[in-house]
């Protein structure tokens, strides 16, 4: 059986990788057939990431190395807890995401079933790979692969979302470039591309300006993929005008993706020592700090819904950039280390996953999108505008909420490192938070239609949309309570814990 | 020695009004159903709450922990003593009242929307006894946010463009006053690694400086604002948009309630009346609650709204108890605890007579009311002895709460506030009397030309009469020695032992 399992890390890329060609190739018989196949490769992939993690938790790190050739010569898969961790949120997303999909590609993109599902799988595979990968230029070809996915599924909608989709392709880009220039940097310095060999080869070479260029290269392409304040600039366009279920990977996972990126970075190649040397993260939190203020900001001067909603993942990516950033210096259980950063990413991606899957509810149904014209949804749509506050609750941060307790982490962190300003900033936001997202509950459930007002208790005109896209946002929103309750009970924390003792953060016992 | 008991009791009784909740939404086309699953949670959760009372008056706290080390150091978890359990006991048989009411009151009005209106109903309950039963400040918080997100639906339940701007108000307030809050948390668990509620106090003069200390407890007040006190009290008199069971809800049994028992809770329990007094914070405090009661009072003489009117009162009569645990002694403390369950009493009869008036008659100011006790002699009967209790008269409640100040007052040594305490009782007489005495002698005849054709003014519905009168009858009861009220006092005494 333990055979088995250290297969399946290379299982969970190569699978969608073919499953994306076999739905291109079955999608030419039978169109119907793309969403099945689909389905079934990620719940096959969902089950065997929660093999992988409990096989991580309990045997510690799994090596796999490609073809039987060693490192640092052939390429090694290493999934550690910090990555079993990121791929069960990936996938559990994802899957909701396909779940949702079905009803909605229909309607958002009619015709384009087939090459869609490609795509999205696609993606999905790319995803995977940047997580799992041990190999510092793999992940850069995994980071290509999504992005050009991502590119295309941006831009599917057409008219404005190729013009969205341009800028990201662009910027994109050059954030892979400054990613390769890096990996230039280091494999010229060490002549190696495998991250554990890195991190022995580089200690002696840390005074080195290459290699301070290469990590600087590494955060500014990084910090462009996960759309951090100012290079955020792609991403409304991006959000707003991609389908549905593409805004909520673009927001919930993709950009969380290049933070895991970043982290991997940082911590797994260059190490605490280098960190150290360096002022870089203290830098970063200013950045994310101003990340936090401009994207909050901004979220309220908009009218579409899902710019909102993307200014708001600018704010957040503040948030887990915020984490990370102070995450050197906060050591105290629970909130130490990088404990608070990664479970933002999990919230985040719940919150924002569902806040995206009901915008593009709205749209499905009636053709909304700016927030205006949500007057009177909440009677049409009840279920969707329920799941809606919910998420809304979440991301401003009321308790018990999962947005609650991530707040509450990078408070205790901040207060820890006795930085009040990051306290204030925080709480702050979270009241901007609810200035932008209360305006909207207000219009749905308090304003009445134009015309059909006082239309006193009558339920008879409901509008909900289909099961299939109500379901994952449902469980989306209530999970974004459940787990707020489950982060309070702690009942993930030694995943994390694992993640800091690997990575050196955190209390040292 | 306090025993420790542990038993599941709080958490059962929290459930109540959760599990209500649901139900209420699930029986959202059957109204008698729907209605009844509030009635029936209500008395299962005073049951359970009033069992626990024994326990609590043999000297024990019952204890029971959810989740256990949720951050180093505190559970999420509940801790019931004599304070907290007077709050609950409050809280949730004033709850049976005002729903009663509320069948009347939603009913006769044609209210729309009233799945919605129950159902958040439930959950300020649910928040308000979770407040009420926590064992410690993030615990408290959690369910205080509840309680603010909750009632912000009821107090808009209109959805007129007033009504919405009064739900701003109202979020902006209390939210931010929120985030206050959660900052005075973290600093108090940062220096003090606990946020449990001791007899006497987890902060001492060792824990943290003292500019620290006083700066942690302003943002504690600040994170208070439920409590209402002046300059941060306009969002109350705003909130009276809602319809008056909501006003009642938030005045007597929840919202303000739960934001001056935080307060109290900060002083007795979190920082401990030594400490209060070392630091000089108890002045202050004084000083800012001595300042709301005169001028909410001055605020509700110039009312004629009679809603508007009674809000100022509410404001004036908070600022009460927070004057009697600023006074630091015992006497002023035991005095604050016992008022909090007596004001509510007392403002709830006042508030369901209010919407009894309006129902009946459709009358909104108090210009408006001459002779109409005549008409609805019950109601203005209740509201009478209401009134005479938030004057502090003799044979009410209010009387005992004040005689309680009183003598803190005298405990305290501070002529000066001894003074502040009896000209606000005074100006509570001058905004009272009027109204009752407009009602009673004022010119009927004015009146009925008014209602000329339209059906004579009578009496509200019996769903309506019966919980005002039930509650005008304890505030006199309060008042002669009986079990209730001598357990009341009882409980007010223990709260404080170590």
């Amino acid at each position: 059986m333990t055979g088995f399992v250290e297969h399946l890390p290379i299982l969970t890329i190569v699978i969608p990788l073919f499953s994306a060609f076999t739905i291109l190739v079955a999608g030419w018989f039978n169109k119907k057939s793309c969403i099945f196949i689909f389905w079934l490769t990620l719940t096959a992939q969902f089950i065997m990431s929660f093999i992988i993690l409990r096989r991580v938790l309990i045997h510690g790190p799994i090596h796999y190395w490609l073809g039987g050739w060693k490192p640092p010569w052939g390429i090694e898969l290493v999934v550690d807890s910090l990555n079993a961790y990121i791929l069960i949120i990936l996938l559990f997303l994802s899957l909701a995401c396909a779940i949702y999909s079905k009803s909605n590609i229909e309607h958002e993109l009619p015709g384009k079933r087939v090459s869609f599902y490609t795509l999205f799988q696609l993606l999905i595979a790319g995803l995977c790979g940047v997580t799992l990968t041990g190999d510092i230029f793999n992940m850069f070809v995994f980071i290509e692969i999504f992005s050009i996915s991502a590119y295309a599924l941006i831009a599917a909608r057409g008219k404005i979302a190729l013009k969205a989709s341009f800028t990201y392709l662009i910027l994109g880009s050059i954030g892979t470039c400054f990613f390769i220039l890096g990996i230039g940097c280091l494999y010229s310095v060490t002549g190696s591309l495998n991250i554990h060999d890195l991190s022995l080869l580089l200690p002696p070479f840390y005074g080195n300006k290459v290699v301070k260029a290469a990590f600087v290269f590494f955060i500014v392409g990084l910090s462009i993929k996960m759309a951090l304040f100012p290079f955020h600039t792609w991403l409304p366009d991006a959000h707003a005008f991609a389908p549905a279920e593409i805004s909520a990977m673009l927001s919930g996972i993709m950009i969380e993706i290049s933070t895991y990126a970043f982290i991997r970075v940082s911590f797994s190649v260059f190490t605490l020592e280098f960190l150290k040397l360096l002022p870089v993260f203290d830098i970063l939190c200013w950045v994310a700090v101003a990340a936090i203020l401009m994207g909050s900001v901004m979220a309220i001067t908009q009218v579409n819904l899902k710019r909102m909603l993307a200014y708001s993942s600018v704010a957040n990516m503040g948030y887990i950039m915020l984490a990370v950033g102070i995450s050197l210096s906060a050591v105290e259980s629970p909130w130490g280390g990088l404990n608070p950063a990664l479970m933002h990413i999990a919230n985040h991606a719940l919150m924002k996953g569902c806040l995206f899957l009901a915008a593009g509810a709205f749209i499905y149904k009636a053709n909304l999108w700016h927030i205006t014209e949500f007057r009177g949804l909440a009677r049409k749509m009840p279920y969707t505008c329920a799941a809606f506050v919910l998420a809304a609750i979440s991301m401003i941060g009321i308790p018990p909420s999962a947005g609650f307790v991530s707040k509450l982490y990078i408070i205790l962190a901040s207060i820890e490192i006795k930085n009040y300003f990051f306290v204030a900033v925080l709480l702050i936001s979270s009241l901007l938070n609810l200035v932008y997202f209360w305006r909207v509950i207000e219009t749905m459930y308090m304003k009445h239609e134009e015309g059909g007002h006082s239309s006193h208790g009558s339920h008879g005109m409901r509008e909900e949309i289909p099961l299939g896209m109500l379901i994952p946002i449902l469980l989306l929103s209530s999970l974004c309570i459940v787990m707020g309750i489950v982060w309070l009970g702690k009942i993930p924390i030694p995943i994390l814990d694992q993640v800091n003792l690997m990575f050196g953060l955190g209390k040292v016992p | 020695m306090i025993l420790t008991v542990e038993s599941i009791k709080p958490a059962l009784a929290l459930a109540c009004p959760l599990i209500a909740a649901l139900l209420i939404l699930l029986s959202n086309r059957r109204p008698n159903l729907r209605e009844s699953w509030t009635l029936i949670a209500g008395l299962f959760q005073f049951a359970i709450i009033l069992s626990m009372a024994p326990m609590i008056l043999r000297a024990q706290t019952i204890e029971y922990t959810l989740l256990t080390g949720m951050l180093p150091g505190i559970n999420f978890g509940f801790k019931v003593d004599a304070f907290g359990l007077m709050f609950a006991m409050t809280s949730s048989f004033l709850w049976i009242i005002v729903s009663i009411f509320s069948i009347g009151y939603m009913r006769a009005l044609q209210e729309h929307a009233q799945t919605r209106y129950y159902f958040c109903f439930a959950l300020a309950i649910f928040g308000a006894v979770g407040v009420a039963l926590s064992g410690n400040l993030i615990t408290m918080y959690v369910f205080y946010e509840i309680l603010t997100i909750s009632t912000y639906p009821l107090v808009v339940h209109e959805e007129s463009p007033e009504a919405l701007f009064a739900g701003r108000k109202y979020l902006a307030y209390l939210l931010t006053s929120g985030v206050f809050l959660l900052a005075a948390i973290a600093l108090d668990y940062s220096v003090s690694g606990t946020t449990d509620f001791n007899p006497g106090g987890h902060l001492t003069l060792a824990s943290a400086s003292r500019p620290f200390l006083m700066i942690l407890f302003l943002l504690f007040l600040l994170g208070f604002m439920k409590a209402a006190y002046i300059p941060c009290h306009s969002w109350l008199p705003t909130a009276m948009v809602a319809p008056t069971p909501v006003s009642a809800l938030l005045h007597a049994v929840a919202v303000v309630k739960a934001g001056v028992f935080g307060i109290v809770r900060i002083v007795c329990y979190v920082y401990g009346t030594d400490t209060m007094g070392e630091l000089g914070l108890g002045v202050m405090l004084a000083s800012f609650a001595a300042v709301t009661m005169i001028g909410a009072s001055l605020f509700a003489i110039a009312q004629d709204n009679l809603k508007k009117r009674l809000a100022y009162s509410t404001i004036s009569q908070l600022s009460y108890i927070i004057f009697g645990v600023a006074l630091l002694s015992p006497m002023g403390v035991t005095g604050a605890m016992i008022h909090i369950p007596l004001h509510g009493f007392m403002k709830i009869t006042l508030f369901l007579c209010a919407g009894s008036i309006l129902v009946a008659s459709g009358k909104k100011n108090i210009s408006e009311m001459a002779g109409i006790g005549r008409r609805m002699p019950v109601t203005m009967f209740a509201f009478t002895v209401g009134a005479f209790g938030m004057c502090g008269m003799p044979a009410t409640a209010g009387f005992i709460s004040k005689w309680f100040l009183g003598l803190g007052a005298l405990q305290n040594g501070n002529l000066i506030f001894l003074a502040v305490l009896l000209i606000s009782s005074l100006l509570d007489v001058v905004y009272f009397f009027p109204i009752v005495y407009t009602a009673f002698f004022g010119n009927a005849e004015g009146m009925d030309s008014n209602w000329k054709g339209s059906k004579r003014i009578k009496e509200a519905p019996l769903f309506m009469i019966i919980p005002l009168s039930i509650t005008a009858l304890f505030s006199i009861i309060f008042y002669f020695p009986n079990p209730v009220s001598e357990a009341l006092l009882h409980m007010a005494n223990l709260a404080l032992s170590h």
